[in-house]
């Protein structure tokens, strides 16, 4: 939680030139102490168009998303929502903007005193408040059956496998229908089969509602499978951004042997 | 071995000086961080009760969570705070009996305790019962949260966790902690009386009677209230030291115990000056 710096004495500047891209990364830097992790990352994502960022672990791909969402600040540089700076922002008006983003954590981050029915209910109880009682609980049954959990909707987290919490992260990220979805490492730790279907839940999703995506993953098959356009990481720079046909015919060597290693 | 070949060894030995600079200087940078550490602390702590003011008089009101802190707060800690006031009432009986026989001042027993239960202990008991269970509590609760990224995820998900988990906490235990100091109170005197009337006949009444006869509100209602402050204390020291854990399970018990510790802590030294600001505002 970006505590100090969203305090309300910064206001974010309405002069700063953002794209028009749903989501615009420009030129941004962020270090932890002396370490470097993103320098100079400048990526832009459509509407209905699904980016994976890809790279070794600790090249800064999760930074990168909590840089987007807002629950960290770059040192230099911009992150555009829908043409506008997120810089700055009091937490309420970045509230505002998160409305329309939809987060997956890499460990699900599910709320462990909650069943499962009132972690995907509590976006919904928290600014839907106007939805009739029934009409949330079918929201709520109906996004569980989307992700495959509608019968183990009473259970806590603790008593459902690591896939399953990733499963009902996703349902509660998309609980308030969110034009962008940021999704970190959503296959990590979980066996081929398991995998295999997230991909295909995100590739379902993706053609049902033709939301912005970022994924965050150093599964170069799962990204092949749901992303149009790849970004590799490598020392907090962007090495190379295309198609999955582009890095294979890149002769950087650090392409070549992620390529080949992974 | 030569004279020469002495002096030679002397002079390629590393001089002790430098060493004793080397100490020097390390002390002097380690006492530098604990002094930055202390204000930075100060400073954070001053920032993070800004956030939390601006989140809880500001609308969407969390009026769900602030009634289940309530709960959490004050009827779960009623048990404890009413036996701990029940033993204090005890001791305070047989420690006044015994003084005030020797001085032949045994008429005196009813307002003695009346005064140390109500004006003394009830409060500041109340204030380090409740600071040992809630601010335990919700300082290892919102730690594990907050390694556990459950407080990204309320803010991701586009809610003020200012708002949501400190905001309602610190307000439970402000509200929380008068009433359980009047909890406090009645099971002091009740146990204290109880202790005397089985040496020595004395009806429930005649206790009460006496034992607050020549008193006012002003005695007892500014000693009662003071704890709502103890309860800003608690509160605010248990959720700032939870939200800004890092590092693990080590992070979570470290949260915990710096709860309580600090909240303890602050909570004596602030009676301190309330007492005297009391006793100069009600005199």
């Amino acid at each position: 939680m970006a505590m100090v710096d969203d305090i309300a004495t910064k206001q974010a500047d309405p002069e700063q030139d953002c794209p028009a891209s749903m989501v615009a990364v420009e030129n941004v830097h962020k270090s932890f102490a002396s370490h470097m992790v993103l320098n100079g990352v400048t990526l832009r994502v459509n509407q209905g168009e699904t980016l994976a960022v890809l790279g070794r672990s600790g090249t800064g791909k999760s930074v990168l998303l909590r840089l987007i969402i807002g629950l960290d600040t770059p040192d230099s540089g911009s992150v555009c929502i829908h043409g506008q700076s997120i810089a700055g922002l009091v937490l309420d008006r970045m509230g505002e903007i998160r409305k329309k983003m939809g987060f997956l954590f890499q460990q699900a981050a599910l709320y462990d005193s909650l069943s499962v029915r009132e972690n995907v209910a509590f976006p919904l109880e928290h600014h839907r408040r106007d939805m009739p009682k029934s009409e949330r609980s079918d929201r709520v049954r109906q996004l569980l059956v989307e992700v495959g959990l509608d019968g183990d909707i009473d259970k806590m987290p603790s008593d459902i496998s690591g896939g399953m919490q990733k499963r009902v992260g996703l349902a509660r990220a998309l609980a308030l229908e969110p034009e962008i979805l940021l999704l970190d490492e959503p296959t990590a730790g979980l066996d081929p089969i398991s995998s295999g279907e997230i991909d295909e839940l995100i590739l379902k999703l993706q053609r049902e509602r033709k939301m912005a995506s970022i994924v965050v993953t150093h599964d170069l098959h799962s990204a092949k499978t749901i992303a149009g356009r790849l970004a590799l990481l490598n020392e907090g720079e962007v090495v190379i951004e295309g198609t999955f046909e582009d890095l294979q015919q890149s002769d950087i060597a650090f392409v070549k042997e992620f390529l080949q290693q992974s | 071995m030569s004279d020469r070949g002495f002096t030679a060894v002397a002079e390629t030995n590393p001089p002790i000086p430098v060493r004793q600079t080397d100490f020097v200087s390390s002390v002097v940078n380690s006492a530098a961080d604990s002094f930055n550490g202390f204000f930075e602390w100060f400073g954070s702590l001053g920032i993070f009760s800004w956030q939390v003011l601006r989140a809880a008089v500001t609308p969407p009101y969390e009026w769900r969570e602030l009634i289940r802190q309530l709960d959490e707060v004050g009827s779960k800690s009623f048990p404890l705070v009413a036996m701990a006031g029940g033993a204090i009432g005890v001791i305070i009986s047989l420690e006044a009996r015994y003084s005030l026989t020797r001085f032949g001042a045994k008429s005196m027993f009813p307002a003695t305790l009346v005064y140390s239960v109500v004006q003394i202990m009830g409060p500041l008991l109340t204030g380090l019962v409740v600071s040992g269970r809630v601010g335990a509590g919700m300082g290892a609760e919102l730690a594990s949260m907050k390694v556990t990224e459950q407080i990204d995820a309320i803010e991701a998900s586009a809610i003020n966790p200012y708002r949501l988990l400190a905001a309602t906490r610190i307000l439970a235990c402000i509200l929380m902690l008068p009433l359980l100091t009047l909890a406090t109170d009645a099971s002091g005197l009740l146990t204290g009386w109880f202790a005397q009337a089985l040496v020595e006949p004395l009806s429930f009444h005649q206790f009460i009677t006496s034992g607050f006869s020549g008193s006012t509100f002003n005695a007892f209602l500014p000693q009662t209230f003071k704890t709502a402050v103890y309860g800003l204390i608690i509160g605010l020291i248990a959720c700032f030291q939870g939200m800004r854990t890092r590092g693990g399970a080590a992070g979570v018990g470290r949260a915990a115990t710096n709860s309580v510790v600090l909240a303890s802590l602050f909570l004596i030294l602030a009676d301190v000056v309330m007492v005297k600001f009391i006793l100069v505002v009600f005199p």
